[in-house]
């Protein structure tokens, strides 16, 4: 099992603020708005630092959708910010029309995505973002796992031309993505190589597999660790080249399992090549309120429930 | 700028591609197209004068229009066409199967002149607003129009933006409002009682000027006036009044006619009352 290093806790938005503010300097088409959370979207130092460029929208997350679909034309990249449930179902048709249908070129950044937004509850715990987001054509979708991630996916899709939805959260989780590695969108990436089963993960539950490859090793169980941080476009040929190593499949996300990471590799496998799956995702419920460790472990999106998805897929391979 | 006369006989051509086009299609919206026929008119050919032969998708160095109540597609694809940016002919494939004037404006088949789709209704002032911030930044001086629809201001995004344009002082936006009073269901005023929009956009800091559109002088001079207004600091709010069906006997002043095409019988007797002015497609 490969050794990952926690290089010190850090919150994923940290990461996406800071390279907000790096994109700020970098390149003049940059502009940023935001909808009353600039602090909690660690939008502060770029609004200070860009004033000119930064547009304080308030608690109207539809006009701000619409605005930056607008800003768009004459050249401008502009970068949203609200929570994950303020970015997609509160402004879906707004995202829907005047974005992905427009094909504008607007960077969606949602944080406090899932049930590690913690205390506030459910009403801002979207768990259903992805599925709404990857439903929609010619919609990029990204959920990144550590705050170095977050900081690369960021100042990557400033690249790339079209929409974009980038999901990150709100608590501070360990940070072992190297700092230098370049974020390649579509390309998912191989942590830990291994035989017995293919283990997916996304966002905050890359960390909680990388755990659980750990705890199966000593089990003797070689568990393959792959960080889709893109959900779509999705790494077909990773995964099936996984796959057909490890005959089963384990996915793991902070989401509902309708519409999320593992419901995308289902259809993919079924599709390819039908082998034993598990989920660990949220099962058609509501979140709470609640410390965001508490609600991980509430919801069953611990490493140890990882483990125990993957004896029963390797159990039940022929 | 070409004369009224002049652009009189382009919106009444303009009339008949819209009775012409949704008795093609035998659907789409007649009424508030043919309300609005003059004024769409007179701000391609009087006002903004695009330039239809080189169009960009960022729009740098023009005037930008948009149509937030994008069910008037049929009207603003006929003076695309007949402003240059499409041969005109194409006029005849409106909502048909692979065609690029799709029921409602997309910019998803590529006609030229549409910078982002609408007919989901409340968003086209949003959108607006930030081409008008793209274009403050750019240093660009010209002017942002967006067309609204009286009913679609029971939309709630629209207060959102309305809020937006004035405590941003976007004033190199010039919004204008059909105010025909009808919507689909019936005068908006039983619908939902909007109230008195002089007041409520005043109250939202919003300058707010008056304007027959169904009058092509009075058009013309508004418009021009409403250029004047802005870069004050204030975004412009043009009250237009129109009748739905405007040009059309029968249609005149009906909610019925909101989005319903004529038949064979109906659209023979509208196009009897618009004379074929530049030649129909």
């Amino acid at each position: 099992m490969v050794e990952f290093t926690n290089t010190g806790s850090k919150d994923t938005r940290s990461g996406f603020g800071e390279a907000l503010l790096e994109l700020g300097k970098l390149n003049p088409d940059v502009v940023a708005l935001c909808a009353d959370l600039t602090g909690s979207m660690k939008m502060d130092a770029f609004a200070k630092t860009f004033p000119e460029r930064f547009f304080q929208v308030g608690i109207a997350e539809a006009n701000m959708m619409c605005i930056a679909a607008g800003m768009t034309i004459g050249g401008k990249i502009p970068f949203t910010g609200t929570f994950a449930n303020f970015s997609t179902g509160r402004v879906y048709d707004q995202i829907r029309q005047s974005i992905a249908y427009s094909g504008k070129n607007v960077k969606i950044c949602a944080s406090h995505a899932g049930v590690t937004l913690g205390e506030d509850g459910a009403t801002h715990q979207i768990l259903e973002d992805l599925g709404l987001m990857k439903m929609l054509p010619g919609m990029t979708v990204i959920n990144t796992c550590d705050f170095n991630q977050t900081k690369a996916a960021t100042l990557a899709i400033a690249k790339y031309i079209g929409p974009v939805y980038l999901r990150f959260g709100r608590p501070k989780v360990p940070n072992f993505t190297p700092a230098a590695a370049e974020f390649e969108i579509g390309k998912a990436i191989l942590l830990n190589e291994g035989s017995d089963v293919s283990i997916f993960a996304t966002g905050h539950l890359v960390w909680k597999a990388l755990e659980a490859g750990k705890m199966l090793e000593k089990i003797g169980i070689h568990a393959e660790i792959i960080n889709i941080h893109t959900i779509k476009p999705l790494d077909r040929e990773t995964i099936i080249a996984s796959i057909s190593k490890t005959h089963c499949v384990v996915t793991a996300e902070e989401h509902m399992m309708n519409g999320g990471m593992g419901d995308s590799i289902a259809q993919l496998l079924v599709r390819d090549n039908p082998l034993p799956m598990e989920m660990v995702a949220v099962n058609d419920q509501f979140g709470q309120s609640g410390k965001p460790e508490e609600l991980m472990e509430k919801y069953g999106l611990e490493a140890a429930n990882i483990v125990k998805a993957a004896q029963k897929v390797i159990s039940r391979k022929k | 700028m070409p004369s009224t006369t002049e652009l009189l006989k382009i919106s009444t051509q303009v009339r008949r591609d819209i009775i012409r086009m949704t008795h093609g299609a035998a659907s789409g919206h007649p009424g508030g197209s043919l309300g609005c026929a003059d004024f769409i008119t007179t701000l391609y050919f009087g006002i903004m004068k695009p330039d239809p032969k080189n169009f960009t998708m960022d729009g740098i160095g023009e005037d930008l229009f948009f149509l937030s109540n994008g069910h008037l597609s049929p009207l603003w694809y006929s003076v695309l066409g007949r402003y240059g940016y499409f041969d005109y002919h194409e006029l005849g494939t409106f909502r048909m199967l692979n065609t690029r004037l799709q029921g409602h404006p997309s910019v998803h088949e590529k006609l030229p002149g549409i910078r982002v789709a609408s007919g989901s209704l409340g968003q086209g002032l949003s959108v607006s607003i930030g081409a008008a911030l793209s274009k403050k930044l750019n240093r660009d001086p010209h002017h942002v129009f967006c067309l609204m629809g009286d009913g679609e201001l029971e939309e709630g995004q629209n207060w959102e933006a309305a809020m937006f344009a004035a405590s941003h002082k976007v004033d190199n936006l010039i919004a204008i409002v059909d105010d025909n009073g009808k919507q689909i269901d019936g005068p908006v005023k039983k619908v939902i009682n909007i109230g008195d929009l002089k007041a409520k956009f005043e109250a939202f800091g919003w300058l707010v000027i008056r304007m027959n559109g169904n009058d092509i002088a009075d058009i013309r001079e508004k418009m021009l006036l409403a250029k004047v207004a802005s870069g004050k600091g204030k975004p412009v709010m043009v009250l237009m009044k129109t009748i739905m069906g405007f040009g059309v006997d029968f249609m005149l002043d009906n909610h019925e006619w909101h989005g319903v095409a004529p038949n064979d019988e109906q659209a023979e007797k509208a196009l009897n009352q618009l004379e074929e002015t530049l030649g129909d497609y």
